[in-house]
C-alpha cells in the first residue's frame, strides 16, 4: 500500500461520499459545500495522475468561480430553508431512475475497460513530459500552437454566455414582458 | 497493480460519480440542486478525459478538459441567469410549477 494508494482511496471515498450528500441533503446550501468537497478530492484526483495544470485550474475555475455563483444565487433566492422535493417522486419513479443508473454505469465501465486494451499512442510518456518542461508547458505550447483556433472560439462563447446572462438577469421596464 | 495508480481505477471512480449525478438529476426537482448534478457529471467526465490520456500517453485529453471547463463556467453562468428569470416569474425554483403551456 503506497501513499499515492492511500490518497486514491481517501479522494475516491471523499468524491463518492461527497457526491451522495449533494443529492440527498435539503437544504441547497448543504449540497453546495458537499460539492465543494467533491470538487476538491477530485482536484487531487488530477494531482495523483500528474496533471497539475488541470489540478489548480479545478480548484480555481469550479471551487472558486462556479461555487461562489451558487452560493451568491442561493443567497439571492433565500433558498436555505429545507426543501421536501425529494419526497415528491414516487418511489416507482426512483427505483426506475436508480436502475437506469445502475445499467448505465455498468455500460460505461464495460466500454472503458474494452478501450483500455488499445495500444498507447507513447507520444508524452511520463519521462518524455518531464523532458519537456512539465505537463503545463507541455499543454501550453500545444494549446497556443496547433489548438489556437479553438482557443479563441472560446471567447465568442465566454462572450455569448455573458450576453446571454445580462439580457436574462437585467430588470425588466414596467409593463415588459419578462 | 503493484502499488502504481491505474487510469482505469480513476474511470470507474468518475462513472460511479456520473452515476450518481445522473439520479440525482432524475430525482430532484429543485433547479439548483439539478444544475449542481449537472456540474458534478461535466466533472466526472473530465475526469475520465484526463485518466483516458493518461492510459494512452497523450496529453490532448488535458487539453479537451480545459475547454470543457471553459464550457461549464459558461453554462452555469447561464443556468443560474435562468434560475433566476424564473424565479422572478414564478416566485419558486421548482420544476413542477413550470406548467403555464398546460393552463
Amino acid at each position: 500500500m503506497t501513499g499515492s494508494m492511500i490518497a486514491f482511496a481517501a479522494f475516491s471515498t471523499i468524491a463518492i461520499v461527497g457526491s451522495l450528500l449533494v443529492i440527498f441533503r435539503r437544504t441547497p446550501v448543504a449540497s453546495a459545500f458537499a460539492l465543494v468537497l467533491v470538487f476538491f478530492s477530485f482536484s487531487g484526483l488530477y494531482a495523483l495522475m500528474g496533471a497539475h495544470l488541470i489540478a489548480a485550474l479545478q480548484i480555481l475555475v469550479y471551487t472558486g468561480a462556479i461555487m461562489v455563483l451558487f452560493v451568491f444565487v442561493i443567497m439571492l433566492l433565500n433558498q436555505d430553508s429545507p426543501i421536501t422535493d425529494i419526497k415528491e417522486s414516487s418511489l416507482l419513479f426512483k427505483g426506475i431512475a436508480g436502475l437506469a443508473c445502475v445499467g448505465m454505469v455498468t455500460v460505461l465501465i464495460n466500454a472503458a475497460l474494452r478501450v483500455s486494451g488499445l495500444a498507447p499512442t507513447n507520444i508524452y510518456t511520463d519521462q518524455k513530459i518531464e523532458e519537456l518542461g512539465g505537463n503545463l508547458r507541455v499543454i501550453s505550447e500545444l494549446l497556443f500552437t496547433d489548438h489556437l483556433f479553438q482557443f479563441e472560439l472560446t471567447s465568442f462563447l465566454l462572450l455569448g454566455a455573458i450576453v446571454a446572462t445580462i439580457a436574462l438577469s437585467k430588470r425588466q421596464r414596467k409593463g415588459g414582458v419578462s | 497493480m503493484n502499488g502504481e495508480i491505474q487510469p482505469m481505477m480513476m474511470v470507474v471512480v468518475a462513472l460511479i460519480v456520473f452515476g450518481i449525478g445522473l439520479f440525482g438529476l432524475l430525482i430532484r426537482k429543485n433547479l439548483l440542486i439539478m444544475l449542481m448534478c449537472i456540474e458534478l457529471m461535466l466533472n466526472s467526465v473530465n475526469l475520465c478525459f484526463v485518466a483516458f490520456s493518461k492510459m494512452h500517453q497523450s496529453v490532448l485529453g488535458d487539453l479537451t478538459v480545459l475547454f470543457v471547463m471553459t464550457v461549464a463556467a459558461a453554462e452555469s453562468a447561464v443556468g443560474l441567469g435562468l434560475v433566476i428569470a424564473m424565479f422572478r416569474t414564478l416566485k419558486s425554483v421548482d420544476t413542477d410549477q413550470i406548467q403555464i403551456l398546460r393552463d
